[in-house]
Order: C-alpha cells, then sequence, then structure tokens
C-alpha cells in the first residue's frame, strides 16, 4: 500500500536531549490523522520536521512515493505539505485576499496589485471551500475562528495536499471547533491528508481515522480510531502506572494558615475565595485561559488587584509587588519558564541565587563562597544534572532548567510556594522528581498552590481540586471523591451549573 | 520510593572544581584577547614610529580618554541593563557649562561643580522615569534627552564657550598627584570602583538580571524600575561629571563639545564584552574597548592618516571587532552543541 506522506525512523536531538527517537508516521490521502501523545511526547517536533521548520538527524520521509527531505518551510509548501501552527501568522491589517495569497499576488506591468483580480481569485478560493468570509475585508476584523479558516484557505490556495494542524481548537469556543471538525471532513473528502494534533481526546475520536500515539519521543502505535477505545489510547500515551509518578498523599493540617477573600482582578466581576492549609497541595484546575494564572499572578503581587483581602496566619498582608510577596515567604514558579523564570543566558549559580542575592552577600557585597555553597547545595539535594554550577541554564535539558527554577524558590524557605504547569515540557523522569520534591516541601509545612492543565498530574497531586471556569473559582472537589470526568464536567460549565462532589 | 525523594543529600555529582563564575570567565575571555590585541597594537606603533611608548605619548593618549573613561561605567550598567544612553555627549557638555555657569557666578568651586552634577542626576532621572514608568523606550528616551540637555547647554550660553576659571577649580583637570594627572587617577579610581561594584555589589548585580530577563528578574523580586532609574541617573551623573572635569582640563565649557561621544562610548563598551541583548559586561572591558580604540586612533594621527579616512577606519574596526566575536560565540556554541550530541 502506498501513503501519501511517509516518514520511518526519524530522530532528532536537541542540546543532548532525544527529543524524536526512531519515530514513524503513515498518512494516506483523504485521511484525518491524529497525533496524540503527551507534552513533550514529540508531537510538535515531528511535525516542524514534516513542515520543514527542523530537520530530522536521522530517517526518511517519503512524499508521493518520492524521498524528500525539506529544509525550509517554503520548501515544504512547494511539495504541498503545509502546517497550520497554534499562533495563526496572519497579517492582522491586511485583507483576508492578501493573507491569502502572500507573496502570489497578480501585478500588472508596473508591478502594482490588481486587487480586481486578487479579489476574485480569492473570492473563488473561499467558495470552494465554504469559508464565509469577505476577501476584502482586514482580517484583524474577523473571529479567531475565522482567521484559522482563512490561514488553513492559504495553506489549501498553494494546492497543499497534506495539512498539518497543530492544536487547532485551543482557542475555539465549542461551536467554532465543531465548525472547523466539519470543515476537516469535506477537505479530507477532497483528497487531503490532514495531520490532526490535539489534545483533546473527545475531537480526536470525533474525527479521526487512524491515531498515532507518541510517548518520550518514541512510537508507540498507530491504531483505526473504530478499533480502540479512549481508555486504551490513555493508556497507550501514558504507557506506565500513573502510581508511580505520584508520592503518597501527605498529612494536612487544619490549619487554614493562608486565606485569600473575595480577590477580584482589574476587569473582571468575579470574586474569588479561598483557603490553604499548611501542608496541603493545593491543585487548580481549568481549561487553558480560565484565569488561573491570573489569579496566582495577582496573589503573588506580580499584576495588580482590583480588590480583596490576603491573610497569612489570620493577619492580613499587603502584597503589591513579588518583592513583598518574596518577604512574605510567597514563591511563585511562573508557567513559561524560558520567559519569565529563567536567567537563560546566565549560570545555575546566578539563577538559583536570583531572589536571594542578601543571603549570598555580606555588608552589601557578594561573596563567592556563600554563593558557590548555595548553588551546589540545590544542585545536590534536586539532582541536577550538570558539569558544574557555572553552566549556562539555557544548555542544560527541561527538565533540568526547571529544577533549577525550582531551586531559586526553595532558597527563599517559601511557607507558600505557588507552582505553575511545574512539569510542563520535561521528560518523565523529572516530572516524577518534581512531584515527589513538592509533596515533600508539603510535608515539612509549606502550603503548595499547583495549577496544571494535566488532569492525571492535578488527580495524582492534589489533597484538594479547586476548579476554576472562566476566571471564578466554581468547584471545590476533595482529592478523595475526584475523576478526571468529575473535573472536565466542573470546568466547562459556570458556577450555578455546578454539581456538588462530597 | 525514597530513593526520589529530593530531600536528602544525594553523593556530589558536580566535580568541586570551583570555576571562576561563568560571567567573569567569559568576560576575563575576552579582556585578555582586548589586552593581547592592545599590547600588540602598541608594539607595532612603536615599531613603525619609535616613539609609541615615550612617556609623553602615553600620558598624551591617556588624558585624551580620561573623560571617557569616567563615563564607561554609566554605560556598561545602561547596556547591561539592556538599554543605552545616547545622551551622555550631550550631558557632558550640560555638566561642563552649568558648572561653568556657577564658576562665573562666583559660587563656591564644591557647590559649582556640584551643580554641574545635579544637572546631570536630573536629566538621568527625567530619563530613567520616562524609560520605565513611561514606557518609551531608551533609544527615543535618551536620543530626545540628547537634543534636550545638549539644547539647555547652548541656550544658556547662547552658543559661546565659557572661559575664566578660578585657579583652583583647574588643579582636577590640570594638576597631578606624585608626577600622576590627577584627571588620570580620578579615572582610574573611577573605572576600578565602578568595577568591584558590578562584579561583587549585591545591588549591582541586579542589573544583570534586569538585563538578563526582565520580567524573570521582576518576579524574583526585583524592583525593575528602580534599578533601571539608577542606572540612567548614574550614567547622566558620570557624564556630567566628565564635562565638569573637561572644563577644568582644558579651561573652558563649550556648549558644543562632546557631540558623537555616546556611540564612542558605546562602541567601546561593546568592543569590551557588553551586548546590546543586556546582561553580560564588565567595566573594565569597557575600559579596555576604550584603550582599544584610542591606540588605534593615536596610530592613526602617529602615522598620518588624513583625519578624513579616521572615522571610516574607527567604523570598520567596531564591525570588525563585534563581527568577529559574533561570529567565534556562534562557533563556540556549535562545537559544544555537536560535542552533547
Amino acid at each position: 500500500m502506498s501513503f501519501l506522506l511517509e516518514a520511518t525512523g526519524i530522530t532528532k536531538q536537541f542540546l543532548g536531549t532525544l527529543a524524536l527517537d526512531n519515530v514513524r508516521l503513515e498518512l494516506q490521502a483523504g485521511e484525518i490523522h491524529a497525533v496524540i501523545g503527551e507534552n513533550g511526547a514529540g508531537k510538535s517536533t515531528l511535525m516542524k520536521i514534516l513542515a520543514g521548520v527542523n530537520t530530522a538527524d536521522a530517517g526518511e520521509i517519503r512524499f508521493e512515493g518520492r524521498p524528500i527531505a525539506p529544509t525550509s518551510p517554503r520548501e515544504a509548501l512547494m511539495l504541498g505539505i503545509d502546517i497550520v501552527h497554534q499562533e495563526l501568522s496572519v497579517v492582522p491589517t491586511l485583507t483576508v485576499a492578501e493573507n491569502i495569497f502572500p507573496g502570489r499576488l497578480p501585478t500588472n506591468f508596473w508591478g502594482m496589485v490588481r486587487y480586481g483580480e486578487l479579489f476574485q481569485n480569492a473570492a473563488k478560493v473561499l467558495e470552494k471551500l465554504q469559508v464565509g468570509v469577505d476577501p476584502r475585508g482586514p482580517v484583524e476584523m474577523l473571529s479567531v475562528a475565522n482567521q484559522q479558516l482563512v490561514e488553513i484557505t492559504k495553506a489549501l490556495s498553494f494546492n497543499c495536499k497534506v495539512l498539518i494542524l497543530d492544536e487547532p481548537t485551543s482557542a475555539l469556543t465549542d461551536y467554532e471547533a465543531q465548525r472547523l471538525l466539519e470543515f476537516l471532513r469535506r477537505l479530507a473528502a477532497d483528497g487531503v491528508g490532514i495531520l490532526y494534533i490535539s489534545h483533546k481526546l473527545k475531537e480526536v475520536f470525533a474525527v479521526a481515522d487512524r491515531v498515532t500515539v507518541l510517548r518520550d519521543g518514541k512510537y508507540v502505535g498507530t491504531e483505526k480510531i473504530s478499533d480502540v477505545t479512549p481508555e486504551q489510547v490513555v493508556r497507550m500515551m501514558v504507557g506506565r502506572e500513573l502510581g508511580t509518578m505520584y508520592p503518597p498523599k501527605g498529612k494536612v493540617s487544619t490549619l487554614p494558615f493562608f486565606e485569600v477573600r473575595n480577590l477580584r482582578l482589574p476587569g473582571s466581576a468575579n470574586y474569588n475565595s479561598f483557603s490553604l492549609y499548611q501542608g496541603e497541595v493545593l491543585g487548580f484546575a481549568g481549561l487553558i485561559g480560565s484565569g488561573r494564572s491570573e489569579l496566582a499572578r495577582a496573589i503573588f503581587g506580580a499584576d495588580p488587584k482590583a480588590e480583596g483581602e490576603i491573610l497569612l496566619n489570620g493577619l492580613p498582608i499587603n502584597i503589591d509587588s513579588p518583592q513583598k510577596a518574596i518577604e512574605y515567604g510567597i514563591g511563585y514558579l511562573p508557567e513559561d519558564r524560558k520567559a519569565a523564570g529563567l536567567f537563560l543566558e546566565m549560570s545555575i549559580k546566578l539563577n538559583v541565587e536570583a531572589a536571594v542575592i542578601n543571603q549570598v552577600s555580606a555588608g552589601g557585597f557578594i561573596v563567592p563562597a556563600k554563593e558557590r555553597l548555595l548553588a551546589q547545595h540545590y544542585v545536590q539535594q534536586l539532582n541536577i544534572s550538570t558539569p558544574h554550577i557555572d553552566q549556562e541554564v539555557r544548555r542544560l535539558s527541561g527538565g533540568n532548567q526547571q529544577k533549577a527554577l525550582v531551586a531559586k524558590w526553595l532558597s527563599i524557605k517559601p511557607k507558600i510556594l505557588i507552582v505553575d504547569e511545574p512539569t510542563r515540557g520535561i521528560d518523565v523522569g523529572a516530572k516524577k522528581e518534581i512531584h515527589f520534591l513538592l509533596r515533600a516541601l508539603a510535608d515539612s509545612g509549606v502550603g503548595v498552590i499547583m495549577i496544571s492543565s494535566e488532569l492525571p498530574e492535578v488527580l495524582g497531586m492534589s489533597d484538594r481540586i479547586l476548579v476554576m471556569h472562566e476566571g471564578e473559582i466554581v468547584n471545590e472537589i476533595l482529592a478523595a471523591d475526584a475523576t478526571e470526568e468529575k473535573i472536565i464536567h466542573s470546568a466547562s460549565v459556570s458556577k450555578s451549573e455546578q454539581i456538588h462532589y462530597g | 520510593m525514597d530513593n526520589t525523594t529530593p530531600l536528602r543529600d544525594i553523593p556530589v555529582k558536580n566535580k568541586a572544581t570551583p570555576l571562576p563564575s561563568f560571567l567573569m570567565s567569559l568576560m576575563r575571555a575576552r579582556e585578555f584577547a582586548l589586552v593581547v590585541m592592545i599590547v600588540l597594537i602598541g608594539l607595532a606603533l612603536h615599531l613603525i614610529t619609535g616613539r609609541f611608548f615615550t612617556t609623553p605619548n602615553l600620558s598624551a593618549i591617556s588624558l585624551g580618554f580620561a573623560t571617557s573613561a569616567v563615563m564607561i561605567l554609566g554605560m556598561t550598567a545602561a547596556l547591561v541593563s539592556g538599554g543605552f544612553d545616547l545622551s551622555v555627549g550631550s550631558v557632558f557638555a550640560m555638566g561642563g557649562v552649568i558648572t561653568g555657569v556657577a564658576l562665573q557666578a562666583e559660587l563656591p568651586i564644591p557647590i559649582a561643580m556640584l551643580s554641574g552634577l545635579v544637572g546631570g542626576i536630573l536629566t538621568g532621572f527625567v530619563s530613567g522615569l520616562l524609560i520605565t514608568k513611561v514606557q518609551i523606550n531608551p533609544f527615543i528616551t535618551t536620543l530626545g534627552m540628547l537634543g534636550i540637555a545638549r539644547g539647555i547647554s547652548l541656550a544658556i550660553t547662547e552658543g559661546r564657550p565659557l572661559a575664566n576659571f578660578p585657579e583652583e577649580f583647574l588643579i582636577y583637570g590640570q594638576g597631578k598627584f606624585l608626577e600622576i594627572p590627577n584627571l588620570i587617577l580620578i579615572a582610574l579610581f573611577i573605572i576600578l570602583l565602578g568595577d568591584l561594584l558590578m562584579r561583587r555589589s549585591a545591588w549591582f548585580r541586579q542589573i544583570y538580571y534586569v538585563g538578563g530577563n526582565e520580567e524573570a528578574a521582576r518576579l524574583s523580586g526585583i524592583n525593575v524600575d528602580r534599578v533601571k532609574i539608577a542606572v540612567y541617573t548614574l550614567s547622566a551623573m558620570l557624564a556630567a561629571l566628565a564635562g565638569v572635569l573637561s572644563a577644568s582640563r582644558f579651561t573652558v565649557a563649550d556648549p558644543g563639545t562632546a557631540v558623537g561621544e555616546e556611540l564612542r562610548i558605546i562602541a567601546a563598551c561593546i568592543i569590551g564584552g557588553c551586548s546590546l541583548r543586556g546582561g553580560k559586561g564588565t567595566v573594565i572591558g569597557g575600559l579596555f574597548g576604550l584603550i582599544f580604540v584610542g591606540f588605534i586612533n593615536n596610530g592613526m594621527i602617529l602615522l598620518r592618516v588624513p583625519v578624513y579616512w579616521q572615522q571610516l577606519v574607527m567604523g570598520v574596526v567596531l564591525l570588525l571587532a563585534v563581527g568577529f566575536d559574533t561570529v567565534s560565540q556562534r562557533w563556540q556554541t556549535r562545537s559544544r552543541a555537536k560535542k552533547t550530541s
């Protein structure tokens, strides 16, 4: 059987970590093929290789039977392979038509654009694909969903045969997502091969013909959707007993030592209140964009609050800057470790001491011996694998980077540690270590607030789970009663529609 | 599962060779290369002209860039913080002019000098406020300040240089201590103190964090705005001080002096290891950059290169120095990436 696109033995290394290890993928014409796996499984890397963004270290890609090795997105595009990223690449101020035909605008003798012809061409393509937008309107006036359709239209106007979609529904409402899936089915019926990356199993089962599962950069298997159940697919994705990833739960004190009362963010109508107990891991679940990070950042003083009260040990405290929060013993590990957490070009040592420069100095001057002691202490305690403490952080693997970031917050000796997606994009081993570390911290009396979009992690780690929906804490579920279904349901409906569990 | 419990001592994994910190080792490499270049240029010039390593020539060169050297600390701090200061040349002129006016009004010398510095501090403080609170980028802010400070100097003097300063004012720029010009001693003191502060002071370390990753610095409890305001204030204060010293040296405060000085200082700092992206650079490196540029300049004078060609040569030198460094760093990164894979 010949495939439209066939990749075998794809291997790719990034600075010492094996992102893809001998992975294969087969796509037929007219097929919607889902590619799934946990964060860091290698889905995106594989797609980038197919689309010419990255090149593989080893392996072969055959397209319509011929071997290809695209070295740039443009080359892949010319072959007929296009990728639509999560972040759209439309030019908002230009018209729909100009966005569909960039670099291929019809021009007259003087090099001027023939708009009439351009709009006609665009209208033709849009009509054929049944995309109901005006080719003359600027893209910025369209909804995100329609912008996405414009981008897909652009891809198809290149006579694209393989369309790669990376998490296409993450920014769409349910209705828009539904429309997109129908659109994709029509495309497939026309013979386009679609690679569909998603986290959402429901969508995958709704739209895909086959599914390929990756785990930790390795190929796990390809199955016909009709032959498998969601549970089987999850098992393929996870591939291990969940229990071993998570430490046993701890003993939570009955003392609510940290309370947030009626906290409202600027521009929001929601008042949020919750308490945190000593020794507790409090999980925050919710969809992406449900306001968990915003709430955390406001508590930490990184963003302003409109009103509300924060109490530590029963006394109101005023946190108007991260500096204040740190003085009160509150740490915040941001969700994007590269943009907001690490000093990538600086050493592990400088990263670890960033929040406690005074601890490693005397009389206003830094004492190198103290610096080294502090960094070495945490490198050993967290088992950070590095040749020496002067290694630039950007040269470390994701897991070790995350550990260096955790070390920064441990060094402030936190009473409360807020961690935002603490294991995103890191390997399984480091993930497990961070889980055990967070639990050990809680056991030592620290209150841990953990925001996570990975349900198994929320379930495996939390003593109690708060679910947020559109900026509001809508439900509280005790660990003993929690299941993925309950959390998913809570996360997708407003407060008045909640079912209260236990 | 207790082998994964992290709060447990794990045998030392990193070999306990306490290498100098990354910052220092990297800067040292750059500084070392610069020193080698400086010595080579000096030797070459000496061999060709036979009068490079002579006390009068070296003394003239050193005096020539002593006032520039005073400004290196401020510019290094601005570059490390991720910005730069285009206003130093104008503030230099303004500092001299304000002090000159005060001296002509027969104010006491310390007060007159102080008023020049206060003028600098004010402009730097305003630049800092605009950059942090209004969030105008450093380029535009300090470009605007460049015009304002120059305009103030010209307006006060109506374009005429001020002269006739009291004798006691001139000791800073013209006096000597143990046969060494005071001006050089002052510049050296500021350079060495500045280098110490940038390397070791807990407060100045914050500048590196701000330049390394502003958001991460903020979330690490660093008051980013305060750090930046202080940096621009320091830079302008030192520029004004340099202007005052220059007035003392030449017995004249010229509102039209030091045009383009900012670019010379920035070039010196960049050659000395600062990055326009922020987060790295040392004061000593900047001084070496300045000496390097100064030697080449002096060499051209000694070799009687027509003055019209000198700017062109300086431009080429800057591009060569930074280009070479960029390429060699990319090579290092590549070879390291290969080793790890």
